[in-house]
């Protein structure tokens, strides 16, 4: 590979990673800190990326649409409609312990998918939408790659800040609280239920602005993209990896898992087509190995979940060190 | 200030609460004693809103609390620690205690967001407040470790400081005694006198500890198979020929 295609490959990377790295704080704050187990990432990825896609695309036939909005403000259409619908699911499946949880996500992103699979007037089914602005789309390639890279960090930047703010506050003190202990928390004067439900749509609207990115950075969106394979179960190996509960390590996390994803598709499309069909399926592999490591070897993950406290605390070392 | 009426507590089938009735007076420490089965904790749980009972009624300072969530009752002023801890293991010590105060303007998303300087206020008198109950409890040097690992002593004593990061009024402990050693025992006890003569805070223990019960506890109500079986002073109870049969779980004496 010549020298232009390693950076534009490098760039590509980096824009996979800041989304990936968004929708990993968004498992954080449900997982992490609040203890909810979302198998349903893609859903809400999705609810995030089709709305983006109908704000601000130009009109077609067959389908609503053509407000032609600036992207702006199809990204924040796009979160405030993946909270609007984390909402009744949450108000609904939160009351389930977690395991149960899991299930019942991972049904109603199935229900998502195959809603835009299907219905046409919404989201032209299988075609999807296509012609979606992109910032900085009227550069020339490389450049436009890089600004668009700068604006995923920059928004990622933001992200992180936000949430880590929640986190070393009295809210993310509560939500570690509820995880730890349902019931105490509940004797001590929480209400559990309607703090799971924040925690959840905060998640989710982090999760739909991922989606939207990752829609516009392509330029169009179709129903194959919500694959829970790489819109969930990805996030979640991403997660774990880097360090349930640890911002910078649901970040850390996205970029190697991402990068391991990345590198072996390349690995395996060296080899002659015949084998390289069928190595596909070695990646997943590859990814499901590296999760068995972590969870025998380094179960809290790459960075683990710090120990908090007051704002002391974190300046003095405490005597017994962040493993749990 | 507490009042029971018929309480039942049927859990499919099974009734662990069978018709209990009785009273709390304002400033007392009030023990609930009896065999284990006797439905002690059942009936907490249902004073404290971790179940609905099945039938009956609960008063608290005049008002009907029955069936409402703990979380309610909390900020009524009604708090429970657990018969075995129930500390949020991955917090400190010292976040254990801070969690628990009312009424947080850091409990909104959005004044951290855009007040995060009333916050950090409200914050630090949050901690000085459970430094200081820290302090009182002997746990300082643990201030900063993980509850989770506390000794068990550490933790019964965290449990009856959390109890204190609130305006409490009314106190349930569950068997505070239950796994404590001789030392940290006695040092407990003399917490409970403190909060209850200084703090005007109401108790009701359940206990098996018959020394800590003697010293503290005035009524002590007995407890056997769902229903109140005697009230009375420690002596009254102790010496009634009841109570030792249904601890004994045979006839004792001319009176079964």
């Amino acid at each position: 590979m010549e020298f232009i295609g390693l950076v534009n490959y490098a760039l590509f990377m980096g824009i996979f990673i800041a989304i990936y790295a968004l929708l990993a704080l968004g498992l954080n704050i449900q997982w992490g800190f609040a203890g909810l187990f979302n198998a349903g990432i893609a859903g809400f990825f999705a609810v995030g990326a089709y709305t983006s896609a109908i704000i601000t695309s130009a009109a077609a036939d067959g389908r609503i649409g053509g407000f032609e909005l600036p992207f702006l403000v199809g990204w924040a259409g796009a979160m405030v409609a993946a909270g609007l619908i984390a909402w009744p699911i949450g108000k609904i499946c939160l009351r389930f312990r977690s395991d149960y949880l899991a299930i019942a996500t991972i049904g109603v992103a199935e229900i998502i998918r195959l809603v835009i699979k299907s219905e046409e007037a919404l989201t032209n089914s299988a075609r999807g939408i296509t012609g979606l602005p992109r910032p900085f789309g009227d550069l020339p390639y490389v450049e436009s790659q890089a600004a668009f890279l700068l604006l995923m960090i920059a928004i990622l930047f933001v992200a992180y800040l936000l949430v880590e703010r929640q986190f070393n506050s009295p809210w993310g003190r509560m939500m570690r609280a509820i995880r730890d202990n349902e019931l105490a928390a509940r004797a001590m004067g929480k209400d559990v239920e309607y703090r799971r439900l924040q925690a959840f749509i905060f998640g989710a609207a982090l999760m739909g602005l991922g989606g939207a990115l990752f829609a516009h950075f392509n330029r169009s969106i179709t129903p194959e993209a919500i694959d829970p394979m790489v819109a969930t179960f990805l996030v979640w190996i991403m997660l774990i990896l880097g360090g349930a509960g640890n911002n910078r390590g649901a970040i850390l996390g996205a970029a190697v898992v991402w990068i391991i994803w990345s590198v072996s598709e390349i690995a395996t499309d060296q080899l002659p087509h015949e084998y390289a069909v069928k190595a596909k399926y070695i990646r997943l592999f590859l990814i499901g190995l590296l999760l068995q490591l972590v969870l025998r070897f380094r179960p809290e993950g790459l960075l683990p979940e710090p120990l908090r406290g007051d704002q002391g605390a974190s300046r003095r070392e405490p005597k017994s060190s962040a493993r749990v | 200030m507490l009042e029971l009426n018929q309480l039942v507590m049927d859990f499919s089938g099974f009734r662990a609460v069978n018709g209990c009735s009785f009273k709390v007076d304002e400033g007392t420490i009030t023990a609930l004693i009896g065999p284990n089965g006797a439905g002690k904790t059942t009936l907490f749980n249902m004073i404290a809103g971790a179940l609905k009972p099945t039938s009956g009624t609960i008063t608290f300072q005049g008002g009907d609390i029955t069936g409402l969530p703990s979380n309610e009752l909390f900020s009524k002023g009604l708090v429970r620690t657990f018969q075995i801890p129930h500390e949020f293991h991955r917090l400190t010590a010292l976040e254990n205690l801070m969690m628990v105060a009312p009424n947080q303007p850091g409990e909104a998303l959005l004044s951290n967001w855009l007040s995060w300087g009333r916050v950090k206020a409200v914050e630090k008198d949050v901690e000085a407040k459970a430094e200081e109950t820290l302090e009182f409890l002997g746990l300082t040097q643990v201030a900063h470790e993980r509850a989770g690992n506390l000794s068990g002593g550490q933790k019964k004593l965290l449990e009856l400081g959390r109890t204190m990061m609130t305006d409490a009024k009314l106190v349930l402990l569950d068997e505070p005694a239950a796994g404590v050693n001789r030392t940290l025992l006695r040092k407990l006890e003399e917490k409970i006198e403190i909060l209850n003569k200084e703090r005007g805070y109401t108790f009701i223990l359940i206990e098996h500890d018959m020394e800590m019960i003697e010293k503290l506890c005035d009524p002590v109500v007995c407890m056997a198979e769902g229903r109140v079986l005697i009230e009375g002073s420690f002596q009254t109870v102790r010496s009634d020929p009841q109570v030792l049969e249904a601890y004994l779980g045979e006839t004792v004496g001319a009176e079964a």
